[in-house]
């Protein structure tokens, strides 16, 4: 067993994200439930215990509301599709204006499913996400972030902590609501807390971007104003080409240019940005997070996984089982035993410290 | 050093400008305290220092700050960084990273500092500031006292000349806040660091004090001066300058050793009179409100209670006093039932307060928390109190009249957000206080507040004491516990180490003793008001 330690965060959001690309690739319900365990699986063995690691359960009830939503709106609004009608609910006439939108009409249980399993990849998609949060400190990625990202020095600040922020904010107003005697459980209690949650939430993560900015978050250094136009620009161009890219490996519709090209490129601009802003940035690191052996197994574990996936999918495998006709999802054993590999960190990836540990270690010295 | 040259901050939407032609200057190596009443505008002046006002907070700033010869117009807070240190009043919402170390070394990786240097800079500042024993621990392990002193440390590394603190011993016990300002006057006296600090509890830092900056709110010109000309003239002053004036000595003694040493003609004159006549009554107790019986709390393998037994009774005032991190916030989380025992059990008029419903345990217990402002998410300060009134059934404009006693003239078309931390306190309290519960909890009230918003929530709690409520207060804030508390119950690491009249708990203690009663020893007077009563009674004011 390693001594206890914070993994990288890169390797946490890499191995997050390739399980976020393995659920964008299917609809199969079972493997979407597969990738969820497999998320929940590794939080739970492997999170500290500070606040912002209790957020994959709100990410989990998050990705709920998001089911929940999409099969409503595919009752109400949904496109009808022809099968076993399950109900039927008073069709209403729109004007010729808004032909293509239906109101109402049969609800079948054709179009019931599939909404149900777009609505759970969806979910999936913020579970992982949410394991990335819990796993890892939002304040280690902010550390690791290249140089360049600095000029938008607030915004990166508040994207990062957000979500953790929240989670800390909303057990605050459910308290605050407790003391002012309103009841702190139903429908209208929840609407009622959003705004405070968000508010309170911005407040924090600008506060804390204050501090960052007065211990020099983003000096500009050595470097001239044309210096930094260049380099914010190739980060610009690296993102906007990476995010395309992406994009292109993950909807098997879309056109061949939006692949590996666009990745290519996005790569270049970002390794061009470094190399531009890496020169004039005078930034230096106080005990560098390591990248070694766990790191590589988490990383490796998560595209190991994305890779069955895309093996499965070119193998024929059900990863998008019909909804129309219905059937019983198929279980394609390659993507099955991927998902199994990734939850290997879950074993292989050193413990975090946690405060317990520490407060413990302390009394027994005291 | 720092130069304010005719500044006029305006906030967005604000109709008037909170500070009007401020123009003052603070030399190189000098320990300059900001004083001034609750919303007179310390911390933005403080936050204005290195821009964050108003680069951060929106507004506009007329006039110029001048900082070791650069503008703040020129230049954002972040190149500054290596000039001006800035500490918040809530260290831990400005902590970047997870640990201690990592934490003191971020301000120089964004410098771009060698390592080697930062290596060596970093344990320099962990002997300065007495870290090296918690170096490894994560940051949200900490006390407060340790949570403040990482947080100067880690302005400290970049190795600015100028450090900005606003209010830093606000939510320290009174050994942590020594243990800070400590550090404070080593900077200043061995390094040359100018420190520019706002504090409301003078008796904790006047003594340290090179010069005094007197913000009066109101539009008023800023008064600048040492310590003991600005003290002769102004109404904000620490319980041993109270005593001085009182007394007619002079010069006005700034600290408890000044003070005593003037004080022995004082003292014999005080011990020829029965004092037990001007003391502080304790006052008549009634029945029994709450009760704990082996109280046991946890946060995960952490006990935080070990079988608390006691008892809150009608019409008395309960100090809960202690380090930070002994319990006292947990205790009082139970006794509201936000929380559920591990064992043992609590309740409060007979029933146990984690089993109520939200609106029918606001009817026997209330609790102002420690960050005040959670209490409050409406847009502005009228409708709180409306909302307020329809929650608890009241009639409207009872919490505005409440509010009204506590901190009055505060805005009702304000935001919460945008009221200082004691107009917040203020208007949180007034929300709890409205509908009058039996048991009125309060953790940290007087946190931000001025001397004259202190004296009237003293009165006011002395008021609802006397009409029957128990009141329990969890407090640092010893004068305030020698002005209105009858009992006082010490917590240490999840104990009850004492529990016994005020009067006797706090007067043996060095660490709680007021002001008073450390100059008067072993006289048992507390407060200023108690030793005027005497010299009054004896009908012989000789020394006015």
């Amino acid at each position: 067993m390693t001594a206890p330690r914070m993994l990288h965060p890169g390797a946490w959001w890499l191995w997050a994200v390739a399980l976020a690309a393995c659920a964008l690739r299917t609809t199969n319900p079972v493997l979407l439930s597969l990738i969820i365990a497999v998320a929940g699986w590794v939080v739970v063995s492997r999170r500290t215990d500070v606040p912002w690691s209790r957020s994959f359960a709100s990410f989990l009830r998050l990705g709920l509301i998001v089911v929940v939503f999409r099969v409503v709106f595919q009752i109400l609004f949904g496109v009808r599709v022809p099968g076993t009608t399950l109900f039927s609910i008073p069709e209403v006439t729109l004007p010729s204006w808004a032909a293509g939108v239906s109101l109402g009409g049969p609800v079948t249980l054709e179009s019931l499913m599939a909404a149900l399993y777009q609505g759970l990849r969806l979910a999936t998609v913020l579970a992982c996400f949410g394991a990335a949060t819990s796993l890892c400190s939002p304040y280690r990625m902010l550390r690791a972030l290249p140089t360049v990202l600095y000029e938008a020095g607030v915004a990166v600040t508040v994207a990062f902590t957000f979500a953790p922020q929240a989670i800390v904010a909303s057990r605050q107003v459910r308290e605050a609501r407790r003391l002012r005697g309103r009841s702190d459980r139903g429908l209208r209690a929840w609407s009622a807390s959003a705004l405070p949650v968000l508010e309170g939430a911005l407040d924090r993560a600008v506060a804390l971007a204050a501090s960052m900015d007065s211990r020099g978050y983003g000096r500009r250094g050595g470097a001239s104003v044309s210096q930094r136009r260049r380099s914010v620009g190739l980060v610009l161009l690296g993102l906007v080409a990476l995010t395309i890219g992406s994009y292109g490996l993950l909807d098997p519709a879309a056109p061949a240019a939006f692949r590996l090209p666009a990745l290519a490129v996005g790569v270049i601009a970002l390794v061009g940005s470094l190399v531009a802003g890496g020169r004039s940035a005078e930034r230096t690191r106080y005990r560098p997070d390591p990248w070694v052996k766990p790191e590589w197994i988490v990383s490796v574990a998560g595209i190991v996984a994305f890779a069955s996936f895309v093996f499965a999918d070119r193998m024929g495998d059900a990863l998008n089982p019909s909804t129309n006709p219905l059937e019983v999802p198929a279980v394609p054993v390659v993507a099955v035993l991927g998902l199994l590999i990734a939850t290997l960190p879950a074993w292989f990836a050193p413990p975090p410290p946690t405060l317990a540990a520490v407060s413990t270690s302390m009394a027994v010295a005291a | 050093m720092i130069r304010f040259e005719h500044v006029t901050i305006t906030y967005p939407d604000a109709t008037a400008p909170t500070l009007v032609d401020v123009s003052f200057e603070v030399p190189e190596g000098e320990l300059c305290l900001v004083v001034g009443v609750t919303g007179s505008g310390k911390s933005t002046l403080l936050r204005a220092v290195n821009g964050l006002v108003p680069r951060f907070s929106g507004g506009v700033l007329a006039g110029s700050v001048v900082i070791n010869g650069k503008s703040t117009a020129d230049l954002p807070p972040r190149d500054l960084a290596d000039v001006v240190g800035v500490v918040g009043q809530d260290p831990a919402a400005g902590f970047v990273t997870d640990y201690v170390e990592d934490e003191l070394a971020y301000a120089m990786e964004n410098l771009g500092v060698a390592p080697e240097v930062m290596r060596r800079r970093v344990e320099d500042i962990l002997d300065l500031l007495g870290l090296h024993e918690i170096r490894h621990r994560p940051l949200a392990s900490l006390s407060g006292g340790q949570q403040q002193r990482v947080a100067i440390g880690s302005v400290l590394t970049a190795g600015p000349r100028v450090l900005v603190l606003d209010e830093p011993t606000s939510a320290l016990d009174p050994a942590a806040a020594e243990e800070v300002l400590a550090a404070l006057t080593r900077l200043v006296h061995d390094l040359g660091i100018t420190v520019l600090i706002a504090e409301h509890r003078l008796e904790r830092v006047v003594q340290y004090a090179d010069r005094i900056v007197m913000v009066p709110g109101d539009g008023r010109p800023v008064v600048v001066g040492t310590p003991a000309e600005v003290f002769g003239q102004s109404s904000v002053a620490p319980p041993v300058v109270e005593l001085g004036r009182l007394a007619g000595w002079s010069p006005l003694p700034l600290s408890v050793r000044d003070a005593r040493r003037l004080a022995g003609p004082l003292r014999e004159r005080l011990a020829e009179v029965e004092l037990s006549a001007f003391r502080r009554t304790s006052r008549v107790v009634g029945d029994v409100v709450a009760i704990t019986d082996g109280l046991q709390a946890s946060y995960g393998p952490i006990t935080a209670l070990r079988g608390i037994e006691l008892q809150f009774r009608a019409g008395e005032v309960v100090a809960l006093m202690g380090r930070n991190g002994a319990g006292k916030s947990t205790l009082l989380n139970h006794l509201v039932g936000l929380r559920e025992p591990a064992s043992g059990t609590v309740r409060v008029m007979g029933a146990e307060p984690h089993r109520l419903s939200a609106h029918d345990v606001v009817r026997v217990a209330g609790l102002v928390p420690q960050d005040s402002g959670v209490l409050l998410y409406h847009d502005t300060v009228a409708a709180e109190c409306s909302a307020s009134d329809r929650d608890a059934g009241l009639d409207s404009g009872t919490t505005r009249s409440v509010l009204d006693q506590i901190v009055p003239d505060v805005n009702p078309t304000a935001h919460p957000r945008d009221l200082s931390e004691g107009q917040r306190l203020g208007l949180a309290l007034s929300i709890v206080l409205a509908s009058e519960p039996p048991l009125l909890l309060l953790d940290e009230p007087t946190r931000g507040l001025d001397y004259g918003a202190k004296q009237r929530l003293v009165e006011l709690l002395s008021r609802l004491a006397d009409e029957g409520h128990a009141v329990v207060i969890a407090t640092h804030d010893v004068e305030v516990v020698a002005a209105v508390a009858d009992r006082c119950v010490v917590l240490a690491e999840g104990e009850v180490v004492s529990d016994g009249p005020a009067r006797d708990v706090v007067i043996h203690s060095p660490v709680f003793a007021p002001q008073v009663a450390k100059v008067l020893a072993p006289l048992p007077l507390l407060t200023v008001h108690e030793v005027e009563l005497a010299l009054a009674a004896v009908g012989d004011l000789p020394f006015s």
